[in-house]
């Protein structure tokens, strides 16, 4: 069965979210459209939206390619799948602070103890503190792939530091620029709101300690950190300072900036590095990222760190496979989205059939994240099959394995004619005195023929995303 | 709202590198016109002058030995070994101005990074004597619209005076370097007060300024040592003076400095200097001798720099929590 395509049903019958955009397009000289793209690249290029790839010298940044075809969903779609999201998010919340404190999840049943106990993404330092406002993940990147007309399955959770949504509003940007009258024919819900929420999220959960206006700043690891762009993209656009390790100290008991009228407090700090580098002296003490003292400060209520630290945990593949029942025991109601089914390789059954059925599946790493280190069954040779079936007998609790998923499509402009492609999407999610979902969000394109792997780093490619008015 | 130290210092040394590579487009510029007089014998020591005025004859001759024209013209422009080269300022200067972007508007950032690209394509190759003057050009095309972008889009806060204090500081020091580098032309045993100067020499000065035409206008006769001493530095008129660098440094200065009862250290050796250049003469400089003056003058110029580094927190201080509390017991 070919997989389900967002925009044509059949040969002849286009989506009904589409047929605007299908009409337009049949009207459009591909000549011109294909100019239109690299006009596109241009100004990417020249705005300076790339990202840098490690140990490359000359090709250091790169573009991300854009497609301008709009991944298009409608209202009742959309709807249905902030719902769920929403639903996600407040569990995810609810089971971090539970996990935190009395694990009544462990004691119920739901979860094995052990998948905390010997978790590296479960913080000891987070034991018993509760951060403002009792929230954890400030900010999610639900990754969702959809199957069929009303199949969606939330892929991953992303709860620690979720990157790519200053390509989703600078592919909006783009799109606008240059074809206006779309927008015209459309009503397209906006997402260029998203760095003011952003904002109001942060400033609504501001510590204890601080007296007045929140003050709002972004942590960057630095110039040469991959999503860089995005880390000055976001201070720019909500008008908060960027700060390295280096530019702030604790002193008199607050972490403070240096600026050159002084030294100045900073109330919430939205971090884009990890854990493990926040605090040398909490965490790893070789990093020369981090703020020194920082976790102190925040547990006496001296600065709101954003996303908690610890949050890692929620989106770990080893506890994803319990999600739906963590999300029934945590908001009272069956999931709304689904899970992927998931084998735990750490189980003897589950291991024996992962091992019998290679072929067909996708196996990852647990701790694993942009697309390295996993195996996509279908499309590996018996040999590379058989090399992961020894790492994998060697070291079963390190992976998990599920189905390959006939991801949807949504067309590309190739050449000048449209052409499938696989892809899926990343929705940002806010969540502080309220929940916040931006109408869109990332959608990635796999943009080989067939392939099934979106991610930028191993060739893939992003699509406006149109969450329709009506 | 407070500037952090580290932007600040971004956007200083952003613009001073942005003026050092159109600095040194202006340089090789002046190179190349006198070496196409071919005038031979003295070819080789107007490269060594260059070279010299660059701050870069050392590390030139340990990478290269002999001087040679070639050699040097892309050590200049295109050696990323040379952290002054055109190529290498325009890197730093756009490193700097990722690294304080959201300093920046939208248009400043975008002329910044569009020139890092378009002369990253342009100094791909080696250039030669056909391709060299549109090159040389299009570096100081670019600087031009960087600096129009920044005149034209950028709010007079203290972003705006740290790049000011930035290029002018800069170009304070490559116009004494010049003079300084020439000084011996300008002196009395060489061409008595008053008579008209060695056309080939004096042209050099003027045209690494790119003052060559408002000379005339200014002093309507032909160059005198006396004249083109006072033109570069002590007329404020001259965009590329001593004395036009350090008057927009104090306005700068004088904003930064704003709050403070007794000026900051930087401020208080600002306005000296400013003082002493606007109340001296020619006459008085050379008494004193013109080579002295331009190498005290480059050492305290090299002072401000770093003072202005130190009085607004460019860099970490070793021990935070101490200077705090210096901080408060002095206020």
């Amino acid at each position: 069965m070919p997989p389900f395509d967002e925009m044509l049903l059949n040969q002849d019958e286009v989506r009904q979210p589409y047929e605007s955009f299908h009409g337009w397009f049949k009207d459009q000289d591909a000549h011109e459209l294909a100019s239109k793209a690299n006009e596109a690249e241009t100004f990417f290029r020249r705005t300076g939206i790339t990202f840098n790839v490690y140990g490359q010298q000359e090709a250091a940044e790169r573009l991300i390619p854009f497609d301008m075809v709009p991944r298009i969903m409608a209202k009742n779609e959309w709807d249905k799948l902030a719902e769920g999201i929403e639903q996600r998010v407040e569990a995810l919340n609810l089971f971090l602070h539970d996990i935190y404190h009395d694990q009544e999840v462990v004691k119920a049943g739901i979860l094995p103890a052990r998948l905390l106990e010997d978790n590296d993404a479960f913080l000891p330092q987070m034991i018993g503190f509760t951060p403002p406002g009792k929230v954890y993940t400030h900010i999610i990147g639900t990754d969702i792939v959809r199957t069929g007309e009303d199949q969606f399955y939330v892929l991953e959770d992303n709860a620690r530091t979720p990157s790519g949504v200053s390509y989703m509003i600078e592919n909006r940007e783009t799109m606008m620029q240059m074809f206006p009258e779309l927008f015209a024919q459309n009503r397209v819900r906006p997402v260029e709101t998203y760095p003011h929420h952003l904002r109001r999220s942060l400033e609504a959960v501001a510590p204890p300690m601080c007296e007045g206006k929140p003050r709002v700043a972004v942590l960057t690891p630095g110039i040469f950190n991959s999503a860089y762009f995005e880390h000055s993209f976001l201070a720019d656009q909500m008008g908060v300072e960027l700060i390295e390790g280096s530019d702030v100290a604790e002193i008199d008991g607050r972490i403070q900036m240096r600026t050159t009228e002084g030294y100045v407090p900073i109330d919430v700090i939205y971090r884009r590095i990890d854990d493990a580098f926040l605090d040398p002296r909490a965490f790893n003490p070789e990093s020369m990222l981090g703020i020194p003292g920082i976790m102190d400060a925040y547990k006496r209520g001296a600065v709101t760190i954003a996303n908690a630290p610890g949050t890692g945990i929620s989106d770990d593949k080893a506890i994803y496979s319990y999600m739906p029942e963590i999300v029934e025991f945590f908001t009272g109601k069956p999931a709304m989205l689904e899970n992927v089914p998931t084998w735990r390789c750490a189980e003897e059954d589950s291991l024996r059939y992962v091992l019998d059925n290679l072929a067909d599946l996708v196996v990852k790493e647990v701790h694993g994240s942009g697309g390295y280190g996993m195996l996509v069954g279908p499309t590996s040779t018996k040999a590379e099959c058989e090399a992961f079936a020894k790492k994998l007998k060697e070291d079963p609790q390190n992976y998990i394995a599920q189905p390959t998923l006939a991801l949807s499509t949504v067309p590309i402009l190739a050449k000048d004619k449209l052409s499938p492609r696989h892809v899926d999407l990343r929705p940002f999610v806010l969540v502080s005195d309220k929940v916040r979902i931006i109408p869109g969000g990332l959608t990635r394109v796999a943009l080989k023929e067939g392939s099934l792997v979106v991610n930028s780093s191993q060739g893939g490619g992003t699509k406006d995303t149109w969450v329709l008015r009506d | 709202m407070a500037l952090l130290g580290r932007t600040a210092n971004g956007l200083f040394w952003m613009f001073r590198y942005i003026e050092r590579a159109e600095n040194m487009a202006r340089l090789v510029d002046a190179g190349l016109r006198i070496s196409l007089t071919n005038l031979s014998v003295e070819d080789r020591d107007e490269w060594e002058s260059i070279l010299v005025s660059a701050g870069v004859e050392d590390p030139y001759k340990e990478k290269h030995g002999e001087l040679d024209e070639t050699k040097i013209i892309d050590f200049l422009i295109r050696d990323q070994d040379n952290p002054s080269s055109i190529r290498s300022s325009i890197d730093t200067a756009r490193m700097n101005g990722r690294m304080v972007r959201t300093a920046l508007t939208r248009e400043l950032w975008e002329a910044t990074n569009d020139t890092y690209l378009t002369i990253r394509t342009a100094l791909a190759g080696p250039l030669n004597h056909r391709t060299l003057p549109k090159t040389l050009d299009l570096v100081k095309t670019r600087c031009a619209l960087i600096r129009g972008a920044f005149y034209g889009t950028m709010l007079r806060n203290e972003i705006f005076d740290f790049c000011h204090l930035g290029a002018f500081l800069e170009r304070a020091d490559n116009t004494a370097r010049i003079l300084d580098v020439k000084y011996w032309v300008l002196l009395p045993e060489h061409s008595s007060i008053g008579s008209s100067l060695d056309n080939f020499q004096w042209s050099s000065i003027l045209r690494s300024v790119s003052a060559h035409r408002s000379y005339s206008w200014e002093y309507d006769a032909s160059p005198t040592a006396t004249n083109i001493i006072d033109f570069l530095m002590l007329n404020r008129r001259m965009p590329r003076s001593l004395s036009h660098c350090y008057g927009m440094m104090r306005d700068s200065m004088s904003y930064l400095d704003r709050g403070s009862e007794t000026p900051n250290e930087s401020a208080a050796r600002v306005n000296m200097i400013y003082e002493r250049l606007s109340n001296l003469t020619v006459r008085e400089v050379l008494a004193s001798g013109l080579h002295e003056f331009l190498e005290d003058f480059i050492i305290d110029n090299n002072k401000v720099s770093g003072l202005i580094a130190e009085n607004y927190r460019f860099y970490p201080d070793i021990d935070p929590a101490n200077q705090s509390q210096s901080q408060s017991q002095s206020a």
